[in-house]
């Protein structure tokens, strides 16, 4: 978090000044679930680090024995998403079913032991229903955690430390891999023991969410046995929650603008073909746009809190759509693949974070698990439906008319959101837009 | 009970104790295991150290995997009589090895910032390097044409997906004279039913060299079919020719090519077979466990293959069976890769 303040854009005061405010300002369940975030990412990030080493050395997989289940799971996780937030909201406590999220996830790791692909499937089946699970529940936690003018501080500051642990991970697993040659099951059984580190710190550290809190302390008391369950927490209201003028347009926004996202391993595989950078560096690509996403998540948080979270928000395609530019007119100069990897980064930066905080903003706190799964799932869904069809525009077209096509999707997509996340009436300030300060 | 934060932390305290506890613990003991590794078993080949000439006649060369401070070198043998033969030892580590007529290709994992990565190595007859080639991902097939002009491997790419988590394969052919490389079969043209076809789950591996140092064979996956593809690197087209073929690896005579069969739908069991190219017709071979190997072929009429040892993970022994579909398979090596065809002069 420190790295993540020291870009922040102005002050007069010092850093250790600026750091300390920041802190103060950001409540303990946000620092709390930044912190089972980062632990539970350097858990699944060790894993994916060392799973294909694993499955071709370790367990002499042949070319492309193992099936394509990933696609089917992006599809499953999406909707697991959606039953993970509204039943958050039904249950009224959002701590448990983020708990049994991020307990699946750690449950699972020592199924990784048994060498056997159908348990290896299993176990990452298991993984990406906890992540479903626990998503909405989570940033629902973050969301009624800050005060509406602190949201985009209390979610950059959260994936920025969501980041870390990601960019930690990798680096854990080969540590773990050079004290012990072929260690895999050590790698598993590390994972799995941070996981559960991740899992006591939620327990012990994160307040139920039962009642919205500034602090947070407070609403850590258990919910009484036999409490009257509020009207509306059902799955009509849930999806009642889009009669609303302003989460609808978030959700269309969400999955217009979802629908023309390159997926991560697409844009990647364009920028290796586009500037020819050595096949060696292909699987830094990732870190590039980590770092930055990193060092700008919470910059852009309290940006969004400052001049409004549409700017943003819109500002972070933008990023993308100058990414795509340079991809596809940019002669190949040595910056290019920088550059791209620095938008790239700013894209999720201005996007992931606000895009949640936004959408809590518009949700009442009943439903807020339920609000933020339905977005979520909308655009997991459209960014799913855009690898295919890139993919298919690749195949037919080639890879720099699917990338202009996508480009051109995008540029209309973003005017149509500039268009539909204008601010309801001047008289009556949009929550979207932040409270001007 | 409610929890004081001083309550909190001791829990927190106590639990990180623990996970950190069995953390090291399994940490160490995979690390007693590696070592373990490392120390030369009982009952294991003997090595001494000397020359290795890829074109010595009369020799098999191979990585050796038996558990010591030898394993992954390339190592050799006499091809007469390699079973319990004293195993001369190279410092070359490989993956993946191949060679032929004196040109070697190895395939080694190195690191990178931490993270592992993998290149291609070409080697002289006396192991030395000539060139280094980065791969993009984890080495999986390794090839050398019969005149030893022509290299082809395989890697896993990572990150090629539709999705993120698994990859694809990526093929790359190098003409050593002039040094030229075909960094990916995928931009080469498919024929595939008699017409041009393109689709980007397209994949290649497994390539196998004809004698004219033009013509290859390789196995080509789409839409969860593979096809045995004969290609040419002058013309950068290839052409299926059958379905259901993977790790194809061309006689020395050119006229059949051994493969593995996939069986059982999608579950990881192949049958090798050879297919006759003049009349295409199939025959099982004598082998009934499942192989999963690119083949190599000593002479005309036998092949040899690895499949993982009983003895321990992380080692394969190297069978032979007849390339007729007679017969029965005979154990050639302990502890070792499927070694090329011994260099000309009188092979055993």
């Amino acid at each position: 978090m420190y790295l993540a303040d020291r870009s922040a854009p102005r002050g007069s005061t010092s850093a250790p000044d600026r750091v300390r405010g920041t802190v103060r300002a950001v409540s303990p369940t946000v620092l709390a679930l930044g912190t089972v975030s980062l632990v539970t990412d350097v858990s699944t990030e060790m894993v994916t680090a060392v799973l294909p080493l694993y499955l071709v050395v370790g367990l002499g997989l042949s070319p492309l024995g193992f099936g394509v289940l990933d696609g089917v799971q992006n599809g499953v996780s999406a909707l697991v998403q959606l039953t993970g937030g509204h039943l958050a909201d039904r249950v009224r406590d959002h701590k448990l079913v983020a708990g049994i999220g991020y307990g699946l996830s750690a449950l699972c790791k020592p199924l990784l032991l048994v060498p056997h692909l159908g348990a290896l499937g299993a176990a990452l089946a298991l993984d990406r229903t906890g992540k479903g699970l626990r998503t909405a529940p989570r940033d629902a936690l973050i969301s009624l955690s800050a005060p509406p003018e602190h949201q985009g501080r209390a979610f950059g500051v959260h994936r920025a430390m969501d980041t870390t642990g990601a960019l930690l991970g990798p680096i854990v697993a080969f540590l773990v891999l050079g004290a012990a040659a072929g260690g895999y099951d050590a790698v598993f059984a590390v994972s799995g023991c941070v996981a559960a580190l991740g899992v006591l710190v939620l327990v012990l550290f994160v307040p139920s969410g039962k009642k919205s809190a500034g602090g947070g302390g407070k609403a850590a008391e258990v919910p009484a046995a036999g409490a009257p369950r509020e009207e509306g927490t059902d799955l009509r209201a849930a999806f009642g929650l889009l009669r609303s003028r302003r989460l609808r347009a978030l959700f269309g926004c969400a999955v217009l603008l979802g629908l023309t996202t390159v997926s991560d391993a697409f844009l990647y595989l364009l920028v290796q073909r586009r500037t020819g950078i050595d096949e060696q560096l292909f699987p830094l690509l990732p870190l590039g746009t980590a770092a930055v996403f990193l060092l700008l998540a919470l910059p852009a948080g309290r940006l969004a809190d400052r001049v409004g979270r549409r700017a943003v928000f819109l500002a972070g395609h933008a990023g993308l759509l100058l990414a795509y530019a340079l991809l596809l007119w940019a002669p190949a100069t040595p910056a290019l693949p920088y550059l791209v990897l620095v938008l790239h980064g700013l894209f999720y930066a201005a996007t992931d974070g606000v895009l949640p905080a936004a959408v809590a903003a518009v949700v009442p706190e009943r439903l807020r698990a339920s609000g933020i799964a339905l977005v979520g799932t909308g655009q997991a869904l459209a960014r799913f439906c855009c690898s295919l069809a890139f993919g298919a525009a690749w195949a037919a077209w080639g890879d720099g008319p699917a990338l202009a096509a996508a480009a051109a999707g995008l540029a209309c997509c973003a005017a149509a959101a500039g268009v539909a996340l204008r601010p309801a009436r001047p008289a009556r300030p949009a929550r979207l837009t932040g409270d001007p300060r | 009970m409610t929890l004081t934060p001083l309550r909190r932390l001791l829990i927190l305290a106590a639990g990180v104790l623990l996970l950190a506890g069995v953390g090291t613990w399994s940490v160490l003991s995979a690390a007693g295991r590696a070592a373990e590794d490392d120390r030369p078993r009982p009952g294991g080949p003997a090595f001494t150290s000397g020359r290795i000439a890829l074109d010595e006649p009369g020799r098999l060369v191979f990585r050796n995997t038996a558990a010591g401070p030898h394993r992954d070198r390339l190592v050799s043998v006499p091809a007469d009589a390699p079973a319990g033969a004293t195993r001369t030892t190279s410092d070359v580590s490989c993956l993946r090895f191949h060679a032929a007529a004196g040109t070697g290709v190895c395939l080694q994992a190195t690191t990178l910032l931490g993270r592992p990565s993998y290149r291609a190595v070409i080697l002289d007859e006396r192991l030395g390097t000539l060139r280094t080639y980065p791969l993009a991902g984890i080495p999986s097939r390794a090839r050398v044409s019969p005149s030893g002009r022509l290299a082809a491997w395989t890697v896993f790419v990572k990150g090629e997906s539709y999705g993120t988590a698994f990859f694809s394969t990526r093929t790359a052919i190098l003409d050593t004279r002039g040094w030229r490389l075909s960094p990916n079969l995928e931009e080469f043209t498919v024929v595939l039913d008699g017409r041009p076809y393109r689709n980007r789950d397209v994949n290649f591996w497994g390539v196998t060299f004809a004698a004219d140092d033009d013509t290859f064979y390789a196995t080509l996956s789409t839409r969860d079919q593979t096809h045995l593809v004969r290609g040419s690197l002058r013309a950068r087209t290839v052409t299926a020719l059958t379905r259901n073929v993977e790790c194809p690896s061309l006689s020395p005579d050119g006229t059949r090519v051994a493969y593995k069969k996939r069986v059982l739908g999608t579950a990881a069991l192949w049958r090798e077979h050879v297919l006759d190219l003049r009349t295409m017709k199939s025959t099982p071979l004598a082998e009934r466990r499942s192989v999963d190997d690119q083949a190599v072929w000593l002479d005309d009429a036998t092949l040899a293959y690895a499949l993982p040892a009983d003895t321990g993970a992380r080692t394969d022994d190297v069978w032979t069976v007849p390339a007729d579909g007679s017969g029965s398979p005979r154990l050639l090596l302990k502890s070792a890769l499927a070694p090329p065809a011994p260099a000309a002069g009188h092979a055993g």
